[in-house]
């Protein structure tokens, strides 16, 4: 009985904390928030069925999320037309096989090599498919793109979809069954097998597996998942454009899916959160958000490769040794030095940008939250500078121990990556 | 005449201009434990390499009971039921002791790319997996990631996964090659167990292990096959003697 | 049409040099250190921004000559301080170092230039007509850049053919592990390795800028199509680099220069789901050739045409 309330009891809080979050953040903003958190959820997951699970990095993802996407998108624009009544979350399955189709397809191209190879091809093809999209203007709709209407869809027990707080719902237990999805697809013995080919291909060559075969069922399922995001972004947004499909947004995925960590099952749902909360924030408060994530990411490859997952579980390895006090004067030490470099660096950073831009005909004034700066005079470029190099000398000097506690307190849970 | 387990028309195989294997004939027995012995170099490891499938032969033959398996990819002649350990470990270190093992049962088990059903579910694929970590001397490590055993260990779990499809023919590839006395003495014991009624072909360099297993053994040198008989034979044999065993051992 | 065929042909050629020119960087960076460069585009524009800044100071010629040492030197800092450090986690984790390398690059370019093109201009001394050619001038700074991109590759062959430095590289072509252990400073040659792979790819950007416009995108416009050429010529394989570049930069030039559409061949009337393609002309699809030709390619040799070194 223990047994299963230990193992029925991740899921249900899951479910509550999913049908709860409205309770709690009742804006629209916030609602809108939450679906696209929900939408990258899956997403991310769907990367990390190739990255994680299976070994491969791809470089096209998004590919699948778009043309997932613009399958539903359209598909439900032809059934308004046509006057078949279906209702709307029959269109996030339109989007998930649209999804699949592709990702079998393309991935018979893919599928035939492993490793650096198939990141490369992935490239190619998210490239071929991306400038495709601007040839094949009534399917992609061009520079506009295409838009479409939820609420002409039929109703679903008597719900249009039409508020925001329906959507949500809709995107919640879509989110909540894919999770459930790929939780249980780690358990088959395709998926252990998709373990063992991360960890190395040739050897389950010699235990009677194809690798091609291995490599494009990865390929299938992670463009399935993939095309059920694209189909509930496009019943959210009820619009597709062929930026989605692109480069760009292939590299989003993978920042989410890394920052959180690919070695576990969590770490692609905590990246897309904090990720998506990260860049709808940011992109307020500063136009070169797009550096901070870069800067991020090369940080956690650098220092984190685990991501946000992995250092947890170095963390709770080092609970279990009863060692987690050892940290503490490291920390302690660390700790406030890294935010004072970064309040530094930051400050830096948005100084220069601020100072090129005003050479571009804008403002000299930099407004950073309450604070506002004038690159002009020499005393923000001081602070900037003394904090950031200052902090930076203390992190510096301040690290080796760091390191030597931590070999202390998790000396297996290795900081590798994926 | 029992159909040979493996046997081997003038293998050949070339890298460029350079000759590893110049020509070797060779027929293996059912239930035969076949010791590959010779010096460094003398293409031990290249043989199998051809006859699992890693490499294609440059010309010649590799039959597997009877059946021509040259040119055939790896994971194809392991369903012919061909098993092969590696001489650099090559284990899946981040995945369990028992993940290994069961890994390496699932196809031999039919349960193919399947994607429906909890693996745990699978008892006959847990016994097996199971019984083998009791053979291998790894049953209270089931959980620990086989990245962080002992040498000695990995070999163990590399042993444990190429029987873990129930082969009928398995090739090992330096099973004892960095153990000690007592480890090694354990290994051979398991092999012995673990291969009754199977085809066993081992490379070896330790010659107490070969004389103590092989029931009959083949002297590789320049890639070509320099003797082949009775354990007996060979340790007679002057030329074997010279060119590999040294003179310091007598008949 | 000869006229077309011509010019063409010297474009496509010219094209496919300044391709190979950063595929011979990324194939030595690969083939000694296993390290793919995702990165490697960013430096070819590095490049050209650095040639441009130099360039206005201090005139075009000094800039061709600065502008690649520079980068060559940020690329060793890179490995130095960065690259190095991953080493031990693993490829993937290089080629995720090196992605997150290039679109903070490509950032940062945007802030100290902006987003639109800068004025890297073709300087006078090379500003006039080679020769013509049925009737139509072809401009002597793209003979510069193709004689540049020819004496690079016949300096590299000779390097490598002729040089101690150059059997060292070619035996790391093949084995990088036995060439660290003969003793050589592995650590200083892929620092050395790097840099100059960077240099490389610096130089055609400091020589391609005037001639192409110098834009934060140009990096990501190139890269792919530099990627898809390393990987149809097959990994590892300068030979395969050169050919596949060559190849790629023939077929696309003479793609855009062709206006024809399937509506001009088999008239207007387009028959169904086909309308979007019926109009489209050859010229208009240039840009997806190497992408195709990425798959025709691996479907029918999934090794790309001389692989040597495996991934």
């Amino acid at each position: 009985m223990n047994r299963t309330i230990g193992f029925l009891a991740p899921w249900l809080v899951t479910a509550a904390a999913l049908a709860a979050a409205p309770v709690v953040f009742r804006s629209d903003f916030a609602l809108t928030t939450l679906s696209l958190i929900g939408i990258n959820v899956i997403f991310a997951l769907s990367f990390n069925i190739l990255l994680g699970q299976t070994g491969l990095l791809s470089f096209g993802h998004a590919v699948y999320y778009g043309l997932g996407g613009f399958v539903a998108i359209q598909a439900l624009n032809a059934a308004e037309g046509a006057n078949f009544d279906l209702p709307l979350p029959v269109f996030v399955l339109v989007g998930g096989l649209g999804g699949l189709v592709f990702g079998y397809l393309f991935g018979l191209v893919v599928s035939q090599r492993g490793g650096l190879v198939f990141s490369m091809i992935t490239l190619g093809i998210g490239e071929l498919v991306s400038s495709s999209s601007f040839i094949l203007r009534s399917f992609f709709g061009g520079e506009g793109g295409i838009a479409t209407d939820r609420t002409k869809a039929a109703a679903f027990f008597g719900h249009k979809f039409g508020p925001q707080i329906e959507i949500y719902y809709l995107t919640a237990a879509c989110c909540f069954l894919v999770i459930m999805a790929v939780y249980a697809l780690t358990r088959t013995p395709l998926g252990r097998i998709w373990n063992a080919a991360r960890e190395d291909p040739e050897r389950v060559e010699f235990l009677g597996y194809r690798p091609e075969t291995l490599r494009l069922y990865a390929c299938s399922f992670a463009a399935l998942f993939a095309g059920v995001a694209g189909g509930l972004s496009a019943i959210n947004f009820e619009i597709m454009n062929a930026q989605q499909l692109g480069a760009q947004e292939s590299a989003l995925v993978l920042l989410m899916a890394y920052v959180g960590g690919t070695g576990h099952f969590l770490g692609p749902i905590l990246g897309a959160a904090v990720i998506t909360y990260l860049e709808v924030r940011l992109s307020d408060v500063t136009d070169i958000w797009q550096l901070y994530f870069g800067v991020l990411f090369i940080g956690v490859v650098m220092l984190a490769p685990g991501g946000i997952t992995g250092w947890i579980a170095m963390h709770v390895e080092a609970w279990r040794r009863g060692e987690i006090a050892r940290l503490a004067p490291s920390y302690a030490l660390v700790a406030p030095a890294i935010v004072v470099t970064a309040v530094g660096a930051v400050l830096l950073i948005e100084l220069t940008h601020r100072l090129f831009a005003r050479t571009m005909g804008e403002s000299a004034l930099l407004q950073l939250g309450p604070f506002t700066l004038d690159t002009a005079s020499v005393a923000p470029w001081v602070i900037g500078g003394v904090l950031g190099f200052g902090g930076g000398l203390v992190v510096r000097w301040a690290w080796p121990r760091v390191q030597e506690a931590w070999s202390a307190a998790a000396p297996t849970t290795k900081r590798g990556a994926a | 005449m029992t159909v040979a387990a493996i046997e081997l028309v003038d293998l050949t195989k070339k890298f460029g201009p350079t000759e590893i294997i110049r020509g070797v004939s060779l027929a293996i027995t059912p239930g035969e434990r076949h010791a590959m012995i010779g010096p460094n170099g003398a293409g031990k490891t290249t043989l199998f390499h051809l006859i699992s499938g890693r490499l294609t032969p440059s010309s010649g033959q590799v039959k597997l009971a009877g059946r021509r398996v040259e040119g055939l990819r790896p994971y194809e002649i392991n369903r012919l039921g061909l098993s092969r350990s590696f001489q650099v470990t090559k284990i899946f270190p981040k995945l369990s002791v028992y993940d290994n093992l069961l890994c390496a049962t699932l196809w031999s088990l039919g349960a193919r790319y399947s994607y429906w059903g909890s693996l745990a579910r699978r008892r006959d694929a847990a016994e097996r997996a199971n019984e083998l970590a009791q053979r291998i001397g790894l049953a209270d490590r089931r959980e620990a990631p086989a990245g962080v055993l002992a040498y000695a260990e990995q070999r163990a779990l590399e042993i444990g996964i190429a029987l873990g499809g129930d082969p009928d023919v398995l090739l090992l590839d330096e099973p004892t090659a960095g153990m000690s006395h007592g480890e090694t003495e354990q290994t051979v014991e398991m092999i012995r167990n673990a291969t009754a009624g199977k085809t066993l072909v081992m490379v070896e360099h330790d010659m107490g292990v070969v004389f103590g297993l092989a029931t009959r053994i083949s002297v590789l040198v320049y890639g070509r096959i320099l003797a082949s008989g009775s354990p007996e034979s060979i340790r007679a044999n002057s030329e074997v003697q010279r060119a590999y065993l040294g003179q310091a051992v007598h008949a | 049409m000869s006229q077309l065929i011509a010019f063409s042909l010297l474009n496509g050629i010219l094209f496919g040099m300044l391709l190979f020119m950063m595929a011979s960087g990324l194939t030595l960076i690969f083939s000694m250190m296993g390290v793919l460069n995702f990165a490697h585009a960013s430096f070819y524009m590095l490049g050209a921004y650095f040639g441009y800044e130099i360039s206005r100071r201090m005139g075009f010629w000094p800039g061709v000559v600065i502008a690649p040492l520079l980068v060559g030197g940020v690329g060793a800092i890179v490995e130095r301080y960065g690259l190095r450090r991953v080493h031990g986690y693993g490829h993937v984790s290089e080629l995720l170092f090196t992605f997150g390398l290039a679109f903070a690059i490509e950032q940062l370019v945007e802030m100290f230039w902006g987003k639109t093109p800068v004025d890297y201009s073709v300087p006078r001394s090379l500003n006039f007509v080679a020769f013509r050619m049925f009737g139509t001038n072809y401009p002597a700074y793209r003979m510069f850049i193709l004689l540049t991109a020819t004496a690079m590759f016949v300096f590299l062959v000779a390097i490598l053919q002729r040089t101690r430095v150059g059997l060292i590289i070619r035996a790391a072509l093949t084995h990088p592990q036995m060439v660290a252990m003969l003793g050589h400073n592995v650590p200083r040659v892929f620092m050395a390795v790097f840099g100059v792979g960077c240099a490389l790819a610096g130089l055609s950007g400091a020589i391609a800028g005037p001639a192409l416009v110098t834009q934060p995108s140009m990096a990501e416009e190139l890269g792919p199509i530099l990627f898809v050429v390393i990987i149809i010529g097959g990994m590892g394989s300068l030979a395969g680099a050169f050919v596949a570049s060559l190849l790629v930069g023939i077929i696309q030039t003479f793609a855009v220069a062709i206006n024809v559409s399937l509506s001009e061949v088999f008239g207007p009337a387009a028959p169904p789901l086909l309308s979007d393609l019926w109009t489209v002309t050859v010229a208009q699809l240039a840009p997806i050739i190497p992408y195709a030709l990425l798959v025709v390619v691996l479907v029918f040799r999934p090794t790309g045409l001389m692989g040597t070194r495996e991934s």
